[in-house]
């Protein structure tokens, strides 16, 4: 059964976030004892609730408060307070998330030994290795039920990934098949297999596709050592005169304020929310926000060079059908600077309704070069980019000098600028899908600007060292022992893999600390 | 209140064309748009029916699909009543930008002018200001929202209630 624990309880871990980071370290945590709140600022919505349309999912999922945009990416003149496309809900993004599972490179671990410097990046090594990573990796796709892995099979492919995969072999690439995802193939872990619903992105309303809603929070739920609080919006992380977090400041669904007292404080509100906690919690002590000495809170905001490439055939596909990452090309994912950028992308297959692609297709466009693409849109197959963007110190999370939310607390300013390499990837792979897709006989092809971030990392990095991050190789802060981050914000460097499996792995990884450190009474 | 009806007009057709109509398809009757050939009708409020009639007109030209009725673009543009009905300063930046509008498009006003692209000349002027934003940030998603426009367009909807495409063709590509 559930717990239900005391606001003054200071025993407990409090995390703030359900999602794929806070959802997953609240599990583990209370599989071994330990006792957890988990505080979410959205609601609770099971998957029976889910709706399969796009705008109405939205609408139900999404994070809407609004947030401020600065910056040249397209995203800011587009959707100046969208910067992001995630997710405020129990069970956080991994509600919408389509489920591609990778694991990230050796090398991508090393990007400044591997990359060397670039100017305007702010590149440094992760503090961890693929190999310290790689048992964590192993348990994380077994708890996700990674196709590919495993021995399960992976995805049946759908119209669009027969598509992709015609160019793929047209093309000469030698790695394409139906991705790692964490989707079931087959029945497992009592969640049926996937439907080919293709509504992956509105919450897969048969459970088939990993979320922490319905995996890790009950489970979590049933040791009885988790309690999680919907509608519990985190404004502030208290400390003592020793610099230790003691517990944080939440409003609930009316605006009343609480706090709960915590042993342990985890932050995993993704890397937009997790930053601006930190800098509103700053104090005397603490003027520039916690766990800030480096100066590195909020800063090196990364979101994947992405972007998507839409074609037209002169016969249907009906792309709509079926899991909407439904295959994967690896090929231009290794590092081969001959290319004219550092690091590399990941092809993978990626379908919108006809709704969301009116709305992100060519955002602000009109007249009859735009309708026409829609008016063939049960020709049109498509895929995004996804690809490493380098970190920057400009790109960064800050609090908005005037506008508050309606709990006071100042809404966060997204800034972000391409970099040079950025922009050289996303022009290469433009180049390579375009003609991809020309291969199979496309008779138009569309070069679909970024969407608001679906990822987002790097703003409270791990590093070796002190001054060059924000937290440790366990997540754990460098300036403050009993506070931790555990999102994709950890993330030193992007990768040019989707985050989540990285995330999760992370999460497993730090509970195991996190118990260890308890025990040990030195937290 | 903005009302949208079918079969209703029950003017004649001589009566309709005694009152002069918009291009050849919709008619403006006291308060309201009609489509006699269609036979359904919008009833305006706030707006004048002119004004609707020039914003349905409007729509169509800004995302032209030549195989959506009109009803469609009538539906998308109502919001724009019901919302000038609220607000003043709303209301009077839609009935100035349609004005504008037929300032610019000459003696005919911008239902007068024939083609689409000396319409669409007519908008390239005024893309950057504020009503042509709200018509067409609005539109974007009240038009392609409908759920009766989808089929136009091959797009199937929801698919939850009908176990997916699992065994309805999400596979089915024959011609690679
Ligand atoms: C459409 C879409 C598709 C995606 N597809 C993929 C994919 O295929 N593969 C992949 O790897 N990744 C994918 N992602 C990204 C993936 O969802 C995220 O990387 C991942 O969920 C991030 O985990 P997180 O724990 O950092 O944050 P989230 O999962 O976003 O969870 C954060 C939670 O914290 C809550 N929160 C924030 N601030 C506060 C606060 N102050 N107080 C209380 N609660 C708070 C939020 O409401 C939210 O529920 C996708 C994302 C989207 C939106
Ligand atoms: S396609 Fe599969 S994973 Fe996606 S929503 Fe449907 S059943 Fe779920």
């Amino acid at each position: 059964m559930a717990a239900a624990f005391d606001l003054n309880n200071d025993g407990v871990v409090v995390i703030i976030g359900s999602g794929a980071g806070g959802g997953t370290l609240g599990n583990e945590l209370a599989q071994k004892g330990v006792d957890v709140v988990i505080l979410e600022a959205g609601a609770r919505h099971e998957y029976e609730d889910f709706v399969n349309d796009e705008w109405d999912s939205f609408t139900q999922l999404a994070w809407k408060d609004k947030r401020t945009t600065s910056g040249d990416w397209r995203v800011a003149k587009d959707f100046p307070n969208l910067p992001a496309w995630i997710v405020k809900s129990v069970g956080g993004s991994t509600t919408h998330w389509a489920g591609a599972s990778l694991r990230f490179q050796e090398h991508e671990f090393k990007t400044l030994s591997t990359y060397g410097k670039l100017e305007g990046a702010n590149l440094l090594d992760w503090p961890i290795t693929l190999s310290e990573l790689e048992p964590y990796y192993a348990k994380a796709e077994a708890k996700m039920g990674v196709t590919g892995t495993n021995d399960w099979p992976r995805l049946p492919g759908n119209n669009n990934f027969k598509v992709l995969k015609a160019g793929a072999d047209k093309l000469g690439y030698k790695e394409c098949h139906t991705g790692n995802m964490a989707i079931n193939s087959v029945e497992r872990d009592d969640r049926m297999s996937c439907q080919q619903t293709g509504f992956c992105f509105q919450g897969c309303k048969w459970g088939a596709k990993w979320s922490t809603l319905y995996t890790e929070i009950p489970k979590g739920e049933a040791t009885g050592h988790l309690e999680v609080r919907p509608n519990a919006m985190v404004v502030k992380i208290n400390h003592d005169d020793s610099g230790k977090v003691t517990g944080v400041v939440y409003a609930e669904k009316d605006g009343k304020l609480q706090e709960q007292k915590a042993r342990i404080v985890a932050v995993a509100g993704n890397s937009i929310e997790s930053p601006r906690l930190l800098l509103n919690s700053a104090s005397g002590k603490f003027p520039d926000g916690l766990a800030n000495s480096s100066g590195q809170v909020g800063k090196n905001y990364m979101r994947h060079t992405t972007g998507s490439v839409y074609a037209i055939f002169d016969k249907p596909v009906h792309m709509y059908r079926g899991t909407t990452m439904a295959g994967i090309i690896r090929d231009e994912a290794r590092h081969d600077p001959s290319r004219g950028f550092v690091g590399g992308y990941e092809f993978e297959t990626l379908s919108l309704g006809l709704p969301f692609m009116a709305a992100f297709l060519d955002p602000g466009a009109w007249g009859r070069s735009f309708t026409t693409a829609l008016d063939h849109y049960d020709h049109m197959a498509g895929l995004w980019i996804v690809g490493e963007d380098m970190p920057r110190a400009e790109n960064r999370i800050t609090l908005h000098a005037d506008l508050k939310d309606e709990h006071g607390m100042p809404i966060a300013d997204v800034h972000f600028d391409d970099h040079p390499n950025d922009t050289a990837m996303r022009n290469h792979a433009y180049k390579q899908a375009s003609a991809l897709y020309a291969a199979v006989g496309a008779t138009r092809t569309f070069p679909t600007p970024p969407y608001p971030s679906t990822h987002n990392l790097g703003t409270n990095r791990m590093s070796e060292k002190a001054a060059d991050g924000v937290v440790n190789k366990h997540g754990q802060t460098h300036d403050i022992k009993n506070l931790f981050v555990s999102d994709g914000s950890q993330f030193t460097t992007g990768a040019a893999e989707n985050p989540t499996l990285t995330i999760v792995s992370l999460a497993i990884r730090q509970a195991d600390y996190i118990a260890t450190q308890m025990s040990a009474k030195t937290i | 209140m903005v009302t949208i009806y079918d079969g209703k007009p029950g003017l004649s057709r001589r009566e309709l064309l005694k009152r002069g109509g918009i291009g050849a398809l919709l008619v403006i009757s006291g308060s309201a748009v009609i489509s006699p050939e269609h036979a359904w009708g919008l009833e305006t409020s706030a707006l004048k029916p002119e004004t609707m009639a020039t914003l349905i007109q409007m729509a169509r030209d800004i995302y032209p699909h030549d195989q959506v009725p009109d009803k469609n673009y009538a539906i998308a543009v109502k919001g724009h009543d019901e919302q000038a009905g609220k607000d003043a300063a709303y209301k009077t930046m839609i009935e100035d930008g349609i004005a504008d509008l037929d300032k610019k498009s000459g003696d005919g006003g911008y239902r007068g002018l024939g083609w689409e692209d000396q319409r669409v000349a007519v908008l390239k002027q005024v893309e950057a200001t504020p009503f042509f934003q709200a018509i067409r940030g609005g539109l974007v998603v009240s038009l392609y929202n409908q759920k009766e426009v989808w089929p136009i367009f091959g797009y199937e909807g929801e698919s939850f209630s009908k176990g997916g495409y699992i065994a309805r063709g999400f596979n089915d590509i024959e011609w690679l």
